[in-house]
């Protein structure tokens, strides 16, 4: 069973970064683990730590406002570079459920749903809005209700997002869909027979 | 029947289950798994009593993580990689998957053993923990990267969750120009259409100088197709494609080879077919371009400069200022006046033999003015071709290190690594910060290129060598 999602509320840490890219959210020295969990101590490494492994203050999730954060947001194609699910395990492990952005990378925004985590896209202009909510760190609660596809700040503005009807249904009720997949058995069976009259060489 | 692009014919060839919300369960021919992302995925099988549904579709081999050096047939020093590689060594055979394990000839990047090995064939979906898998789209395969979540789904039901992308045309008209190669074509691409561009699409690529690469550089294109945001990058089989498949251990033969090639024959865009998305770029304007920045839009040809943060819009501006910073260099500074540190060719990118041959040609007698340099073949079989063919002879010569296959630099998950602020000319496919080593800067271009800036210590305009 994975984690359900369907209501947060919670603090919002801004990182207004575009591109921000999988080596930069969990860097590679971390990937030779056998395990999903403990990956949050390094999220953002290379920018969290100095060269000696002491905290740079300047960085968001080190400011004291901002190290109990829930939601992250950042800017436009969020999460490109490789596949590594490393990287949502390293933002969930931290606490994170949620990141807004503009726009994602392909590969990690259907990961981040694997893993019990909420990427919302939306328009520029409504990041903006959140990016400095965020600002004010701990005084700005943002609300999210996946129910609803809603998101909402202190200020009582609310933004509606989409999100598709399977995966939100997946993380409403935690769901494991290779159970799911599992129960359709029968039509990949009937595929494969198919297949092996059509394309034998496969 | 309605038109269709290539990718909705392998799309519809490989459709198992359509839900009524529109959720397609996609059958998935051929499963490539490496040691980084698939242990959590095979624990996740033992965990719920699960196994894997096909394990004669399944390959198996170990490219991240291990050392390149010759001394690694004593074993992997780091106790975490080893560990890695050990837990796919037994997962492979508990599980009764293909295998090539780290000393076996066969043994190299999984994007460049597959299509050696005749797993990759055109028409199938490919899929693989590796944002690279898109490599093998090369054959007119379906090919893209996934998560462990979904190595794990692939492995218990041999199917996908998906949707459906858009379809998106890259065409590249005319003729390249002496000196500019498939790794320019790819580069130059992702700089005119952004790291975002082919997001929520399926890239074809066509056009004659497409068409007329070979079978090594039309991987080099599709490979990058990730680094321009698409899930696939793919190029419709042509005789090329065949005549590299025919003959393959793991390629059909007699009837079934017959059999093949007729349906093979049929995986082309139909004429009418709609696209969402169109890009054209003029073969004869491409140019050999390098990186400069910390993002592989960053792009620009040889003979530029580095670009001023203002002269951008947006998030970019910040970013730019941010990349310039990190990577040492000043706006209006020449490109090809930066020094270069180190030399790294190979990768799935450009770890094939072709790629080999290219830096061979220029390095042909010559020295290099780095402080390091090294080639890493893709695979065992590359690296004993290109021993066969003279090629080694000629990198030892010149003072490059010639090392066993893996990913080795283009990640540097195992011992190759950048120094913090150590300059590298590479052949690889990512310049983020950080990428080969903490403080890394890396410019990313092709292996002819790298060969200039071995020789010069600077990066270099090819064309004044050939």
């Amino acid at each position: 069973m994975m984690e359900k999602f369907e209501k947060l509320s919670g603090i919002a840490a801004p990182l207004p970064l575009i591109n921000v890219d999988t080596d930069m959210i969990i860097p590679k020295q971390f990937l030779k683990t056998i395990k999903r969990s403990g990956l949050g101590v390094n999220l953002f490494d290379e920018m969290r730590y100095d060269d000696d492994g002491n905290e740079i203050p300047d960085f968001v999730l080190n400011k004291p406002q901002y190290r109990e954060a829930q939601i992250l947001v950042a800017g436009d194609n969020f999460g490109c570079g490789s596949s590594r699910e490393h990287a949502p395990w390293a933002i969930k492990d931290f606490g994170i459920r949620c990141v807004i952005a503009p726009s994602y990378a392909d590969i990690f925004y259907n990961n981040c749903f694997k893993n019990g985590i909420l990427p919302i896209a939306l328009p520029q202009e409504q990041v903006e809005v959140l990016m400095k909510e965020a600002e004010k760190g701990a005084n700005a609660r943002i609300e999210i209700d996946l129910e609803a596809q809603t998101v909402s700040t202190s200020e009582g503005q609310v933004f509606s997002f989409e999100v598709d009807a399977f995966k939100k249904h997946c993380l409403l009720e935690g769901l494991d869909d290779i159970g799911l997949t599992l129960a359709k058995a029968d039509a990949i069976d009937a595929f494969e027979a198919r297949a092996a009259e059509t394309r034998p060489w496969v | 029947m309605s038109p269709k692009t290539l990718y909705d014919k392998i799309w519809d060839a490989h459709l198992a289950h359509e839900a009524e919300d529109g959720t397609c369960l996609l059958y998935i021919d051929r499963h490539l798994v490496h040691e980084v992302t698939s242990p959590q995925a095979f624990e996740g099988l033992r965990m719920a009593g699960r196994t894997v549904r096909a394990p004669d579709k399944t390959i198996a081999v170990p490219d991240h993580n291990v050392p390149t050096t010759p001394d690694r047939v004593k074993g992997i020093e780091n106790p975490e990689s080893r560990i890695q590689v050990e837990a796919l060594d037994k997962n492979a055979e508990d599980f009764g998957i293909h295998y090539y394990p780290v000393n076996d000839i066969r043994q190299g990047i999984v994007h460049i053993v597959g299509p050696e090995q005749g797993w990759t064939l055109p028409g199938m979906t490919v899929v693989c923990g590796d944002s690279h898998t898109a490599t093998h789209g090369a054959f007119g395969a379906l090919a893209h990267g996934i998560g462990t979540s979904e190595v794990e789904h692939v492995l218990a039901t041999q199917t996908l969750i998906q949707t459906k992308s858009k379809n998106m045309k890259v065409e590249i008209t005319g003729k390249l120009a002496p000196g500019v190669t498939a790794k320019d074509i790819t580069l130059s691409v992702i700089g005119a259409t952004g790291t975002a561009g082919g997001t929520g699409y399926v890239i074809e690529y066509c056009g004659e100088a497409i068409r007329d690469l070979s079978m090594e550089g039309r991987m080099t294109v599709c490979n990058m197709a990730i680094e321009g945001g698409a899930r696939a990058g793919l190029i419709a089989p042509d005789e090329k494609t065949f005549e590299y498949v025919q003959g393959r251990p793991h390629a059909p033969k007699g009837a079934q080879w017959e059999a093949a090639l007729n349906w093979w024959k049929t995986l082309y865009s139909d004429d009418d077919a709609h696209w969402d998305k169109v890009v054209t770029l003029k073969g004869e304007e491409i140019a050999p371009v390098v990186t400069w920045g910390t993002s592989p839009e960053d792009v620009l040809p040889i003979d530029a400069e580095v670009p001023d943060p203002s002269s951008f819009a947006g998030g970019k501006v910040d970013a730019v200022r941010r990349a310039l910073d990190y990577m040492g260099l000043k706006p209006g500074q020449k490109l090809s006046e930066v020094e270069i540190d180190t030399v790294f060719i190979g990768s799935c990118t450009n770890g094939r033999i072709e790629d080999l041959r290219a830096a061979a040609e220029i390095l042909k007698g010559k020295k290099i003015a780095v402080k390091r340099a090294m080639i890493v073949p893709g695979s065992g079989l590359v690296r004993a071709q290109a021993e066969e063919e003279g090629l080694a002879d000629i990198f030892k010569e010149a003072g490059f290190e010639w090392r066993l296959a893996g990913c080795s630099m283009c990640l540097a998950m195992n011992p190759d690594q950048l120094s913090p602020g150590e300059r590298c000319a590479a052949t690889s496919n990512r310049n983020f910060e950080g990428r080969q080593g903490r403080g890394g800067r890396t410019h990313l271009m092709s292996p002819a290129m790298a060969a200039a800036a071995a020789v010069t210590g600077r990066l270099t305009d090819v064309r004044e060598m050939i």
